[in-house]
């Protein structure tokens, strides 16, 4: 070994950690370095891929473990008291058994990290141990390892089935066009599959994949936790560089499907993974009564201060009376007696020692136990449970369930929180001509109104064939019909139970407006084009649905690789033969290629099943429209998108790009080829804002068009519009497209001005109108909320009219509410105008309540421009002032960020509890930014479900969750803490009152590990089950009398007056407790220990029965705790007094219990002092 | 800390779409529709109302009431009789002991008295002292009750608690600690003067006053069965006030050393600093004469204990006893009082009740 400079070292030893200085990240492959040492490898700064979750090593686990728990204020307290009580001229216990409580509550917490701690060790073993293949450059081939071995620069590969070790950058696939699919559900629970492209330029078709030959640099971003986003280029050593995104990043822990094995480099290995980074655990928020709770704490503090004050006066003053000492003073070793004042100093902090159960050591372990309690009833609820998604209601945040009985505003998303989220197709305009699908319609009606049971059949079945004539419907939609109409027999028969099946159908069913069909049928026979076809193939085309055939969905899928060939093959002689005869009739080429045909549809799914895994249900809504009306998307790859005409021909597009779908432009794109005229086509898909103002060739029939969308307010408006590209425009716009693709810094920015810029002067086809029907008994449950005193607010992304249809469906807004609507259109224009209307009306909103009482209700609808405007610094405040007013407030078309924004600002100027609910990805800022963030586990993913608190099915849970169980934790914690208090004050006066008898000497009259025991055993249990079982109002009253709820929302459980009540309560309590025994004992013989006694007993009684009178429900487990807590009281004072001779110095408790228990002056004793105390009751 | 990481257990349970994965045997996460789990455990409710209350107040009154003239009978019942001999007061036969007050020489005094009833059955004898914290949080912690227990080790080394009156001059003292040391030392005889003025002495027993317990388990002399008490604390120095060592407590063996009664008595230490420990019984005769009769009594002590430095008071006392200890109207009065509390409570919310609960019901029907 050469000596290295140990400066040198130290910089390594940094630098392999820690880079700031690095925006990008290169990575080489690590196999020419196979046989350098670990300080020559060029990747070495990079972690490794082994991973460690557990904080603590077995080592360091006590003095890691203490420090955590040190962090905490009581804990530092309690052990200051013990180090005081090793100071001999304050000790008041003897110094080691006074070690004892903050040592079993230290040793605990200690003993549950440290399981909870090997149990993470355990699993990250096993992660770590899992084998995967990595290459080798001397055996030339992969080898069998360990995750742990993994490091960045590897080659890895990862077979069908198995889980990615970690973040691999796709470069070989099985897949013959280099794509590669994966199951994120241990990420984030979509199940859907995710498709992954290799990187361009690596997908060598055929032939295996070398990992030797690899000798470009990848250049990335740093590691970060965005899923969703992922940059960096490939640099070849000939400086040619090509562009990646998230679309070729293989994620750890995710799932390779469907394809039989895929290969790459680790860029990102171990904590540095992006699933790693977005682990991070629960969250811990404090909860309001925590908070109050914490100032009580404080004024238990001052309370403690002031008694330990008159304990310290006490005792210096009593001192000064004597003028020689008598003999029960005794003097220090020396023989000599330290000053009054002096003592009196000292005797402060032996007060405190003494009296340090004033703040309660157990209150807060108590309060996670009983968290712990509520939270797995919560859990347990089978009301909460959901039935079609096998999921109960789950807690993430765990210690603010009282929080859920606080709320005053209520923040809700639209969709998929208050509608289903599952879209159905209710009418097309194309043309300028409108098709309303009422069939669709009726059906729907069919669902919802599901309560008539047997009419519904015979509406349904009596409606339909005059409408419908058989003999005019093609095969297909016979078939499809049918399917239907038995469905809906059968839902409605089996009602709600199995209705989500029937409700899964009525998206993918779509029963095709007979017009629409003739229309569609005329331009098929004569012409093969027009805008009716065009129409119907971008709505199959223009989408970014995966197909799978319900077979071979979660297969190996070896067999299909043998037919995909096929079907190319087929699409080969498809293309050739149309590219030869332009007009020729594509039946007949058809017919020609039937045979084969057959074979790949075989092979492909074996039926007419097709099975698309879309990952928005309104993009699912229109495919199965489109395939309704015989437009079948086939097979998606990333470069060709096969569609089946209504008359069996299949249309193979050549994919030449796709703009994704993002929320700010609010539209996405596909560039293809067209087969048969090799035109450059764009079809783009949109919101009807998005796409109208960026129509070029206007139709003269556009106006219409226009306002019949704009008629369709209730549903959701999706226009389709194309534009053919010629093929040196494409050309120009591909260049600048690959470069923004390929760049590093502000690629999100460039290649949104490449989308826009493509994005321009349309051709508009036509739109559709989905419907999102609402949740099964939303009004109800935002009437209940209301009735509960709860602002709910809708915020939502959709246009106003869409918005408001909702409201009023959902009963959110009634009809005879008043509602103001703020919106501004034309931005710059407005914005002077609405600056100053926007405080005029708030004060006209401001004035109304006043003046007209009796309509009391106002409805505010306001869009996201005019809400920025709001929300700036000059109209703020006017804005609070007039939504404190209204009844209901509907934000529509606001932004994620704005809708956080919003939650935030009545948060801290209405200074109120809010709670926000919602179930997708733009709704995760607003559900962080609450104090409850509640996630719908819906159809969006589960990003919602990952940020929130807790997390329901159906927004009907929110009822059940906020009016029942959130009422019940609040009044139950409220309860406790109070009682807590209480009990700690009551029993530590019963010590300080003795104070005045012994000279305010600090002696304690109850032997010192009976006053450990106390509190750990004897009174412990039962405010716990208190805390976790009480039950003062059943959840049916509960439920039926919503108003209840107001009683948490104005903190009226635990309010400054209930604590200082409580606090009179012990101190009155304590004083009967001290004083009855004192007069009848006084005088007497009786010795220190067995005057202590009865006191003991006496208010362990008393503190008992208090709880028993505060219990409103008593079941078995009451009884148990209760009855047993006494008896354990008797047995263990009665064993200890029995064992006990010289065990414990100071005191001698020997037989005195017994000597008590004979005699009957005790008995006497406990059941008057008792009953006195608890006669205020 | 420990919300955290129950978080995390969850979310291990917890992996969404593996349950679907599982195939077949789909284990549903439907929770348990037990009553324990759903919180519908049955359950008594109980709900104050007038018609529970009420009845509670008035059975507390009349159980409390009787309880409480029983207790004051008996205690009415009990013959007491206390004496004051502290000698603050010039003109108290004690006043010189008390001025004079030295460890060396003994100073004798005596008391007249007279009993103007008869005690009947055993009448135990007390000493008090007033104003004397045995309660003192330093006084109580200085003992050694290891020692006391016989311990050898203990003997040779006393506890660090019995400091200052630990060692003297380099020997162990025994007893150690500032209780054993400052001992009531005080001795009283009792006399009876009959009619014709003759002094007879009352026998006093000194057996039995000391708990059973401490007597015999608690309390032990070191060395066993060893019973020359002077060879076994030959090491020993006697606490600094006594004027004799612990070997010489009493001549009987039995009563002797650590195992004298007179001192475990003083060694339970009194909760109030007005307290009496029992100093000697008077056994009832079996004849039928009371144990002590009206008369004329003379009370001899032996004036060693000082009590001037804290300004306290000596007493003696004579008691007889009944089933609820010594002389105290306390208890019965309260009981009568809460009693009398408690049903005139109900008498008044009776009366209430009946007056406005039916207002109310009236009400509720007429709206």
């Amino acid at each position: 070994m050469t000596w290295t400079n140990p400066l040198t070292l130290l910089r390594h030893g940094w630098t392999r950690h820690w880079n700031p200085d690095r925006p990008v990240r290169t990575v080489v492959s690590n196999l020419p370095f196979e046989d350098l040492k670990k300080r020559e490898q060029p990747n070495r700064r990079y972690e490794g891929n082994a991973i460690r979750t557990n904080k603590y090593r077995l080592w360091s686990f006590i003095p890691m473990n203490l420090f955590e728990q040190f962090h905490r204020m009581a804990n530092i307290y309690f052990v200051g008291l013990a180090i005081l009580n090793f100071v001999p001229v304050v000790n008041a216990f003897q110094p080691e058994v006074a070690l004892i409580p903050i040592c079993i509550i230290l040793a605990l917490t200690a003993v549950k990290d440290g399981w909870e701690d090997f149990r993470r060790y355990q699993t990250d073993q096993q992660l770590n141990n899992t084998p995967c293949f990595i290459f080798s450059r001397y055996e030339m081939s992969y080898l069998i390892k360990r995750w742990k071995d993994v490091r960045v620069g590897d080659f890895v590969r990862v077979l069908s089935n198995e889980i990615i070790p970690a973040d691999i950058l796709l470069l070989h696939t099985s897949d013959p066009n280099g794509v590669c699919h994966m199951e994120t559900a241990n990420l984030d629970g979509e199940t859907s599959l995710k498709q992954r492209k290799v990187v361009p330029g690596f997908s060598s078709l055929g032939e295996p994949f070398q990992p030797q030959t690899f000798d470009s640099t990848v250049v990335c971003e740093n590691p970060n936790n965005n899923l969703n986003l992922f940059k960096g280029y490939v640099e070849r050593p000939d400086k040619r560089r090509t562009g990646f995104g998230i679309d070729s990043l293989l994620l750890r822990g995710c799932m390779v499907r469907n394809t039989d094995d895929a290969a790459g480099i680790v860029v990102y290995a171990g904590h540095e993974t992006k699933s790693m980074l977005n682990n991070s655990g629960p969250r811990y928020k404090r909860s309001k009564i925590e908070r109050k709770m914490n100032t009580d704490v404080l004024f238990c503090v001052v309370l403690l201060f002031f008694m330990c004050l008159i304990g310290a006066l006490g005792h210096a003053i009593w001192l000064e009376t004597f003028s020689s000492m008598p003999s029960y003073i005794v003097p220090d070793s020396n023989g000599n007696y330290t000053p009054s004042v002096l003592a009196g100093f000292y005797m402060f902090f032996t007060m405190i020692i003494l009296l340090q159960v004033m703040i309660p050591v157990s209150l807060y372990v108590s309060i996670e136990l009983v968290k712990m309690g509520q939270i797995f009833f919560i859990t347990q609820d089978v009301e909460l449970y959901d039935e079609e998604l096998d999921r109960r209601v789950q807690c993430r945040a765990l210690n603010i369930t009282e929080d859920l009985g606080q709320i005053q505003y209520v923040f809700s998303d639209k969709t998929g929180t208050l509608t289903e989220n599952k879209m159905v197709f209710r009418r097309c305009s194309v043309m300028g001509t409108e098709y309303c699908h009422e069939e669709n319609a009726a059906r729907l009606a069919v669902i919802s109104g599901a309560n008539e049971e047997e009419e519904v059949t015979i509406y349904q079945q009596t409606k339909l064939p005059p409408l419908f004539p058989l003999e005019e419907l093609q095969d297909v939609h016979t078939g499809d019909k049918n399917h239907a109409n038995t469905q809906v027999t059968a839902a409605s028969r089996r009602r709600s139970k199995v209705a989500a099946e029937a409700q899964s159908d009525m998206e993918t069913v779509v029963v095709p407006d007979r017009k629409l069909i003739l229309e569609v049928d005329r331009q098929m026979a004569s012409i093969q084009t027009g805008p009716y076809l065009d129409f119907f193939l971008a709505l199959a085309i223009c989408n970014t649905v995966l197909v799978s055939s319900v077979t071979a969905q979660r297969q190996r899928v070896r067999v299909n690789v043998a037919d995909l060939a096929g079907a190319e093959r087929v699409g080969d002689v498809l293309r050739a033969l149309t590219h030869s005869t332009k007009t020729y009739s594509v039946q007949q080429i058809c017919q020609k290629v039937i045979s084969s045909e057959r074979k790949v549809k075989s092979g492909l799914s074996g039926s007419e099943e097709v099975c698309y895994e879309a990952h928005s249900p309104d993009e699912a809504a229109l495919i199965h429209a489109a395939k309704a009306y015989g437009f079948t998307m086939m097979e998606r790859t990333p470069h060709y998108v096969t569609v089946k005409l209504p008359d069996e021909a299949l249309l193979k597009f050549e994919v030449l790009d796709i703009l994704t779908f993002d929320s700010t432009r609010r539209r996405m794109s596909i560039i293809v080829r067209h087969p048969h005229t090799k035109e450059i086509i764009m079809y783009t898909k949109g919101a009807d804002s998005a796409i109208m103002e960026r129509l070029g060739n206007v139709f003269s029939d556009c106006c219409s068009k226009i306002k019949c969308v704009e008629q369709w307010c209730g549903w959701k408006a999706v226009c389709f519009s194309l534009k053919v590209i010629s093929e040196q425009e494409f050309r120009a716009w591909s260049a600048v497209r690959q470069e923004a693709l390929s760049a590093i810094e502000e690629k999100e920015e460039r290649l949104m001005e490449t989308a826009n810029f493509i994005e321009s002067s349309f051709t508009l086809l036509g739109a559709t109108g989905i419907e999102d029907r609402l949740q099964e008994s939303v009004p109800e449950t935002i009437q209940a909320l209301r009735r509960a005193g709860m602002q709910v607010w809708v915020l939502t992304g959709d246009k106003p009219e869409t918005a408001i249809n909702i409201a009023y469906s959902c009963k959110l807004l009634e009809h005879e509410d008043l509602v103001f609507t703020f919106s501004t259109n034309r931005k710059v224009l407005q914005c002077q105008l609405t600056n100053a209307s926007v405080p005029e009306q708030s004060l006209i909103c401001v004035s109304q309540p006043v003046s007209s009482g009796k309509l009391g209700c106002i409805g505010l609808v306001i869009d996201g421009p005019t809400l920025s405007m709001a929300m700036s610094d000059e109209l703020v405040e006017q804005f609070v002032e007039l939504c404190k007013h209204c009844r209901a407030v509907l934000c529509c078309r606001v932004t994620p960020l704005q809708k956080s924004a919003v939650v935030k600002l009545i948060r801290q100027k209405l200074r109120v509890m809010t709670l926000a609910v919602g179930d997708g990805a733009n709704d995760v800022n607003m559900i962080q930014a609450a104090d409850v963030g509640i996630g719908v586990s819906g159809q969006e993913g589960m990003q919602a479900v990952m940020a929130s608190d807790f997390a329901i099915t159906r927004f009907k849970h929110l009822q059940r969750l906020l009016l029942v169980h959130g009422h019940w934790c609040y009044s139950r914690l409220a309860n406790m803490v109070i009682y807590f208090f209480y009990k700690n004050v009551a029993y530590v006066n019963l010590l300080f009152w003795y104070q005045f008898f012994c000279g305010f000497s600090a002696t304690a009259m109850i032997d010192y590990w009976l006053m450990i025991f106390f509190n750990l055993f004897f009174t412990s249990a039962p405010p716990i089950m208190f805390g976790i079982m009480e039950k003062e109002v059943s959840d049916s009253t509960l439920l039926s009398l919503p108003e209840l709820y107001k009683r948490g929302q104005h903190s009226e459980g635990y309010r400054r007056s209930t604590f200082w009540i409580a606090i009179l309560d012990a101190f009155y309590q304590s004083l009967v407790c001290f004083f009855i025994p004192y007069w009848t004992y006084n005088g007497s013989d009786i010795g220190i220990f067995a005057f202590g006694t009865p006191m003991n007993t006496v208010s362990l009684f008393t503190i008992i029965l208090h709880l028993a009178i505060e219990i409103k429900s008593w079941t078995a487990v009451h009884w148990v705790i209760m009855i047993g807590s006494v008896l354990v009281y008797f047995i263990v004072t009665l064993a200890y007094s029995a064992i006990c001779i010289s065990c414990n110095p100071p005191s001698d408790p020997y037989w005195i219990m017994h000597k008590q228990m004979a005699d009957p002056m005790f008995y006497l004793v406990c059941i008057l002092t008792t009953v006195v105390a608890l006669l205020p009751r | 800390i420990m919300a955290s990481s129950y978080g995390a257990k969850e979310e291990d349970g917890h992996h969404p779409g593996s349950a679907g994965l599982g195939g077949a045997a789909i284990r549903t996460k439907k929770p348990d529709n037990t009553a324990f789990k759903q919180q519908r455990l049955p359950a008594w409710q109980p709900i104050l109302t007038a018609g529970t209350v009420l009845p509670a107040f008035f059975i507390i009154g009349l159980i409390f009431i009787p309880i409480g003239i029983g207790l004051y009978v008996t205690s009415n019942n009990i013959k007491e009789f206390e004496l004051d001999y502290t000698g603050t007061d010039m003109s108290s036969p004690c006043f010189n002991c008390s001025q004079s007050w030295n460890s060396t020489n003994t100073c004798k005094c005596e008391l007249f008295f007279s009993l103007d009833q008869p005690f009947e059955s055993n009448v135990f004898m007390y000493y008090g002292l007033s104003n004397f914290y045995q309660n003192h949080r330093r006084y109580v912690k200085s003992r050694d009750d290891s020692q006391l227990n016989g311990d050898e080790r203990s003997l040779k080394e006393p506890s660090k608690e019995c400091e200052p009156y630990r060692t003297n001059e380099n020997k162990p003292i025994a007893p150690c600690g500032a209780i054993a040391n400052s001992m009531f030392n005080d001795t009283l005889d009792l006399f009876y003067i009959d009619p014709n003025g003759k002094k007879r002495p009352i026998s006093l027993t000194k057996k039995g006053i000391a708990w059973w317990t401490d007597k015999h388990v608690k309390f032990r002399n070191p060395g066993g069965s060893n019973s020359n008490l002077t060879t076994v604390f030959k090491d020993t120095a006697k606490p600094v006030n006594w004027h004799k060592p612990v070997y010489e407590l009493d001549v009987d063996i039995e009563n002797n050393g650590f195992i004298n009664e007179d001192f475990i008595v003083w060694m339970r230490t009194a909760a109030l600093p007005t307290f009496r420990k029992l100093y000697r019984i008077i056994q009832k005769n079996n004849d039928m004469t009371p144990t002590l009769p009206r008369g004329n009594y003379s009370l001899a002590v032996t004036y060693n204990y000082p009590v001037r430095s804290f300004e306290g008071r000596k007493r003696m006392i004579l008691s007889t006893i009944s089933w609820m200890g010594g002389k105290n109207p306390f208890l019965g009065i309260a009981y009568i009082t809460v009693g009398s509390i408690c049903f005139f409570l109900g008498v008044v919310l009776l009366f209430i009740h009946h007056k406005y609960g039916n207002r109310n019901n009236s009400s509720d029907i007429a709206s």
